[in-house]
């Protein structure tokens, strides 16, 4: 599939490295690209290409927090409630969210469109409190910023 | 020279796109090592200058880059821009404001050493940032300033981003070489180094990005002006990150040990102050979660390596998080452990267990069912973790705990239920007495 579908990206991420196993953290992401997650199937074919055994992926898909092995929502919104994020208002952000998703963090609204997330430092501390959504930053977020966003991806048909 | 060495870009717009950076005296330090520097004057340049690695150990530049053996080939630079160090982002802002320097520093490590390739390793969740620094890297290759045959000459060089996906073990920088090679972060037993033994077993130089940035202008106008500022022992300008119960957090950029913790918080031009005339400073984190936490009384302390040793902590990567008298100090080395816990790798046995059971004893004393002894018991665990891994990690996760009980002990005593009163005596003649007994 990916050697098919992403034939150029795969070509120029193996390029890089001297050693294809350096490949396996670049193609997972192309793999979370295509099937939402860490796909069985999207192992496989890493582990093929760079070659390396499926359990030897599996192990870095399971030691890396942006990597899934389990279906996520379409729209991953990751909250920081660490330290510096907590003393600006992190932690009533996270209960706000709470409230609005109607789903507890590490949970994906039942139409699976929002996975929710406590996530650990994320380099906004100066614009705290801090999240991401989709790995894009989003800062200095009020209840009314959390409310928008999601509102905007309410709508957006997907 | 304007006010700002590392932060340029907030002095000159569009600093980021390489015609700015050019007419700026970008990339003159690339061509003037080029053409008329050998590698190891450029080593001895950056040995001179006193630079000492801006990502947290302080260790000089240039004597690490003179570790690396001459004859082995190929050998590796690998740009540490890991940044997760809670309340840390300034490698992000020069990243996406300055991209060019720390390019242009990164090319000058390369030639320093003869590596015929640089990484630089991001984390995952500044994959905004690494598309700007692709951007530039492609911007240099198109202008000849990466590539084969640079500028001319005979020296050879390429350069390529690679994102890391959610670890802060990853800026550990044996850990980070593992997950460049496509493995978990495992952190390395040491010896040996990465400077003989690094990126697939050859010769490489790890730097972050900050110091890295530092390097262009110390090529171009010399050691002896790098010294012109900071101190003896700690030359030059950093960045300071000041985050937390503060009116302005940010990136505040000036002369190492030339301004004290109470100048960069309550400074005009930098934080201004707390969250609040009537607020005081409880205390101060100097280095994100890693290094111990100091009262208000070591506001007067210098910022260089020294001086904040000589107070019982480390500037390590000058991440100053400041906690004001609003802040409960038990849940903030709860917040903090509860962080080492999660990203503690698991490799070595006293931190995979000992960030367990101290998040485990921080859970039940904010959730008010504390035990008398839980103060001592958090020190017993902290000193089965200390010096006892392979990577500093172990050690980082016992600092606010030790130093939190160190200076505010008092405040663990408001979380443990006091033991059942004994009975207080009624006053005479009121008691009920039972017939018959």
């Amino acid at each position: 599939m990916l050697r098919e579908k992403y034939a150029h990206e795969v070509e120029a991420i193996l390029a890089k490295y001297p050693v294809k196993r350096s490949a396996i953290l670049p193609l997972l992401y192309l793999v979370q690209q295509e099937y939402g997650y860490c796909a069985e199937e999207g192992i496989r074919e890493v582990a093929e290409i760079t070659g390396v055994s499926p359990t030897e992926v599996r192990e870095v898909v399971g030691f890396y927090s942006l990597f899934y092995d389990h279906p996520i929502g379409r729209h991953r919104i990751q909250i920081c409630d660490d330290l510096p994020c907590a003393l600006r208002g992190a932690d009533e952000l996270v209960a706000h969210a709470v409230r609005r998703l109607g789903v507890q963090p590490g949970e994906t609204t039942p139409d699976g469109r929002f996975t929710l997330e406590t996530v650990m430092c994320i380099g906004a501390c100066h614009r705290a409190p801090a999240m991401q959504v989709d790995l894009e930053f989003v800062e200095n977020v009020t209840p009314e910023v959390f409310d928008r966003i999601v509102g905007d991806l309410s709508r957006d048909g997907m | 020279m304007g006010r700002y060495i590392l932060l340029r870009h907030r002095e000159i717009p569009e600093l980021h796109r390489l015609d700015v950076y050019l007419r700026h005296g970008g990339y003159e330090a690339w061509r003037k090592a080029l053409t008329s520097m050998t590698p190891d004057q450029v080593i001895e340049e950056v040995k001179a200058s006193g630079l000492r690695g801006r990502g947290g150990a302080g260790f000089p530049t240039g004597v690490k880059w003179s570790f690396v053996p001459k004859n082995v080939f190929p050998k590796y630079v690998v740009v540490n821009a890991d940044e997760s160090e809670p309340g840390t982002f300034k490698d992000r802002e020069i990243m996406e404001g300055n991209p060019h320097q720390l390019i242009e520093g990164a090319l000058l490590a390369a030639y320093a050493i003869q590596a015929e390739r640089v990484y630089v390793y991001i984390r995952g969740e500044y994959r905004s940032v690494a598309r700007r620094l692709e951007a530039a890297i492609a911007e240099a290759y198109a202008a000849g300033l990466i590539g084969r045959n640079v500028l001319g000459t005979n020296y050879s060089v390429e350069m390529f981003v690679h994102l890391g996906a959610g670890a802060y073990i990853c800026g550990e920088e044996t850990a980070l070489l593992e997950s460049l090679e496509g493995k978990i972060g495992h952190p390395r037993v040491r010896p040996p180094f990465p400077a003989t033994f690094g990126l697939y077993g050859q010769p490489t130089v790890v730097n972050n990005v900050e110091t890295l940035a530092n390097v262009p202008p110390i090529i171009l106008n010399g050691a002896s002006w790098y010294r012109t500022m900071g101190t003896e022992k700690s030359p030059g300008p950093k960045i300071f990150c000041l985050s937390g119960r503060v009116r302005r957090p940010g990136n505040y950029e000036a002369e190492l040990g030339k301004i004290t913790f109470r100048d960069l918080i309550f400074g005009e031009e930098y934080g201004q102050g707390l969250l609040g005339e009537e607020r005081t400073v409880k205390a101060i984190l100097p280095a994100g979660a890693s290094a111990p936490m100091l009262p208000a009384s070591a506001l007067d302390t210098p910022l260089d390596y020294e001086s904040v040793q000589a107070a019982g902590s480390m500037l390590g990567s000058a991440s100053i998080i400041v906690l004001d008298d609003t802040v409960d100090i038990v849940w903030a080395a709860y917040k903090m452990v509860r962080f080492f816990q999660h990203e503690s790798c698991g490799k070595c046995t006293p931190c995979r267990e000992g960030t367990y059971w101290l998040r485990r004893v921080y859970e039940r004393l904010v959730a008010g069912r504390g035990r008398p002894k839980d103060p001592e018991l958090l020190e017993s665990i902290a000193r089965q973790m200390a010096g006892k891994t392979l990577c500093p990690l172990g050690d980082f996760a016992t600092s606010p705990v030790l130093s939190s009980l160190k200076h505010f002990r008092k405040e663990y005593e408001a979380y443990i239920p006091q033991p059942l009163e004994a009975p207080v005596a009624a006053p005479a003649g009121t008691v009920e007495t039972v017939p018959g007994r």
